[in-house]
């Protein structure tokens, strides 16, 4: 599939669908053809995922990943139990993995959200 | 008469993996097939097969092993383990299932378009795969020796038959089938006999020894260098999971992005389930049999826990159950990772000259066969320990190429190369210094121990300049693969002509 530069011009010439492929939108044919338009579309996705796998990574790192730190700095956590079990042991053996999984949800959802925000974005008629 | 149970265990482990293998092989006719069962997997059957092949020797042996032995800190390994898949959904997932490359190797020649960058990634796959199949095949030794007394070679070679009869002969399709199964071949024969030996001391109510009171193994970071140590280990385990061959190739077997993402929210939750259960084994070996602590034999807790606290029958039973599920982990695991090796191997080295499907039976045939000879002289790390090595190299390597080649339009096949080759020397050497019990005392010693907290900021460090060096040889595809890697499928949009090897004409 060689991609053809076509101007904003162009399109207005297409009167029925290419053979094989749904018809392309306007944004999509802006992204198809590379041009400055297309690529701050692209670029807005890419940024707006890329903020929430950042977001996540940064939530891990102040809960989960402040586990040592918290261990080293405060001492007398590591002796501190919970229903006769040491938090520690709370913590890294049975709690961790519930949260876990609740991030992974989150994450998902907002993922699949920014997503469909794109989509909407190419289904608009006319983008501007 | 244990050793009768326990054989039967064990034969009966290899034989429904040969027998879903074998069934799965008339499911298997072309090269596609063998490659990436034709990515018709849904997410379900998709997650008990990642974590049926995820799950090795380390988690089912190692991890009860290391939380006998030094407790509190040894709970990092499966945490890691499992949040490693938490930061391959938020970075990978996705971006590489719709790249529709096949391997890592295929990866990087999309995204950098390079020869000399493909050839490296593919040189590391193998490096990676060996080092993790070692203590595979070790551990395999170890438990046909804990249960029958037989020499440990022995283990390692039964693993290695029946992993090349199933990869000759099935491809990755008859894989996926087995390695789903195994998930909870493998979760049950570690809960049921837990249920069992937890009814039999009363849930442990009387077993509140002194053993479970030394602070060294109760309380967090006493060891020297306890901090570093940590967080290396964090470092390599989290980062490292989205760059192992065999985990990655399943990602292929998605039908699209967004299927990608499910599969990977349920293998969280599958490792979460069985990742509670080693911790048990640890804590009641302390309980139990504590002379196993420190010695080498720790790996073989879960095996010995049944027969110091059950007698007669009913241990040789649960033993057995042990013993089928130690067999299926070894089993899964390896036929992945020697997959993932004869999918490199047969596409980049053989592939000039045979046809593919010849192509990759050779080279899972030669990988298995070199590892078995690896095995035989490395030394007797703990299983756990050194698959953790593997995880190491992966982090220092994949994880920067992935994460900059999929985020960062700035990535070069020169800095992709550089990357690559430093973070791969580093960690590797640090590794081999390791598992041959070479490592020096003091500082530098916690440092060659645990390598990724220093190798994997020199490797993203290394990839980033040398890029930012190289801007004028930015691929020429590039805005074709940043919409192909993150454009979602249902979005009719040119995606470039990228076509992965295996799917080349021949």
């Amino acid at each position: 599939m060689t991609a053809t530069p076509t101007g904003p011009r162009a399109r207005v010439r297409v009167t029925g669908p290419r053979t094989g492929r749904r018809r392309p939108t306007t944004v999509a044919a802006e992204i198809d053809a590379r041009t400055e338009l297309g690529a701050v579309y692209m670029r807005s996705l890419v940024r707006s995922q890329l903020r929430l796998a950042v977001g996540v990574v940064l939530v891990l790192a102040a809960t989960l990943g402040a586990v040592p730190l918290a261990f080293t700095l405060a001492p007398s956590l590591g002796h501190v139990e919970l229903l006769g079990v040491p938090v520690a042991w709370l913590v890294l053996g049975v709690l961790a993995y519930p949260f876990l999984v609740g991030l992974a949800i989150a994450y998902v959802r907002r993922a699949e959200r920014n997503e469909a925000a794109f989509r909407d974005l190419l289904d608009a008629r006319e983008p501007r | 008469m244990s050793t009768v149970a326990a054989v039967t265990g064990v034969v009966l482990s290899s034989l429904l993996t040969l027998g879903v293998g074998v069934f799965g092989l008339r499911l298997s006719r072309t090269t596609s097939d063998f490659y990436v069962a034709s990515r018709a997997v849904g997410p379900g059957l998709n997650a008990s097969a990642v974590s049926g092949e995820y799950l090795s020797a380390a988690s089912f042996l190692g991890v009860a092993g290391l939380v006998l032995s030094r407790g509190v800190d040894m709970l990092w390994y499966p945490v890691g383990w499992t949040a490693g898949y938490l930061l391959l959904l938020v970075f990978v997932a996705a971006p590489l299932r719709r790249s529709r490359a096949y391997t890592l190797p295929d990866f990087t020649e999309l995204r950098v378009e390079s020869r000399r960058a493909r050839n490296v990634a593919s040189a590391l796959v193998v490096v990676i795969a060996v080092l993790y199949l070692v203590p595979q095949f070790q551990g395999a030794g170890l438990t046909v020796g804990a249960l029958t007394g037989a020499p440990s070679w022995l283990g390692g070679v039964l693993v290695a038959v029946v992993v090349l009869v199933i990869v000759v002969s099935g491809g990755m399709r008859s894989i996926t089938l087995v390695q789903a199964v195994q998930y909870w071949l493998k979760l049950t024969a570690l809960l049921v006999p837990l249920a069992i030996v937890l009814v039999h001391t009363h849930g442990g109510a009387d077993a509140t020894t002194a053993r479970l009171h030394d602070q060294a193994w109760r309380v967090p970071l006493q060891r020297p260098h306890g901090l570093y140590l940590t967080y290396s280990l964090i470092v390599a385990t989290f980062l490292g999971t989205m760059g192992l061959p065999h985990v990655v190739v399943r990602f292929y077997t998605n039908p699209d992005g967004r299927a990608a993402r499910r599969t990977t929210v349920r293998v969280l939750v599958l490792l979460g389930l069985f990742y509670l259960l080693p911790t048990a084994y640890g804590v009641l070996g302390r309980v139990y049999v504590p002379g196993l602590a420190g010695t080498p034999g720790a790996d073989a807790v879960v095996l010995r826990l049944p027969a110091q606290v059950l007698g007669g029958g009913t241990a040789d039973v649960v033993t057995a159950v042990l013993g089928a599920g130690a067999f299926a982990a070894f089993l899964t695991t390896s036929s992945g990772l020697v997959v993932s090796i004869a999918g490199v191997v047969g596409q980049d080295v053989l592939g000039r000259w045979l046809p593919p499907v010849a192509a990759f039976r050779m080279a899972g045939a030669a990988g298995a066969l070199v590892t078995l000879g690896i095995t035989a002289l490395s030394s007797g790390l703990a299983v756990a320990q050194a698959v953790e090595l593997a995880f190491a190299v992966a982090a220092s390597t994949f994880c920067p190429l992935l994460l900059l080649g999929i985020w960062w339009r700035g990535l070069t096949a020169a800095g992709a190369v550089a990357g690559l080759l430093t973070g791969g020397l580093l960690s590797a050497s640090a590794v081999v210094a390791t598992m041959l019990g070479a490592a020096p005392g003091g500082w530098l010693g916690a440092v060659v121990a645990q390598p990724a907290m220093c190798t994997v900021p020199v490797a993203f460090a290394t990839m980033t300049v040398v890029s930012l060096l190289t801007q004028a040889g930015l691929p020429a595809h590039l805005e074709s693969t940043m919409v192909r890697l993150h454009a979602p499928e249902a979005i009719d949009l040119d995606r470039g002509g990228f076509v992965p090897v295996a799917e080349r004409a021949g």
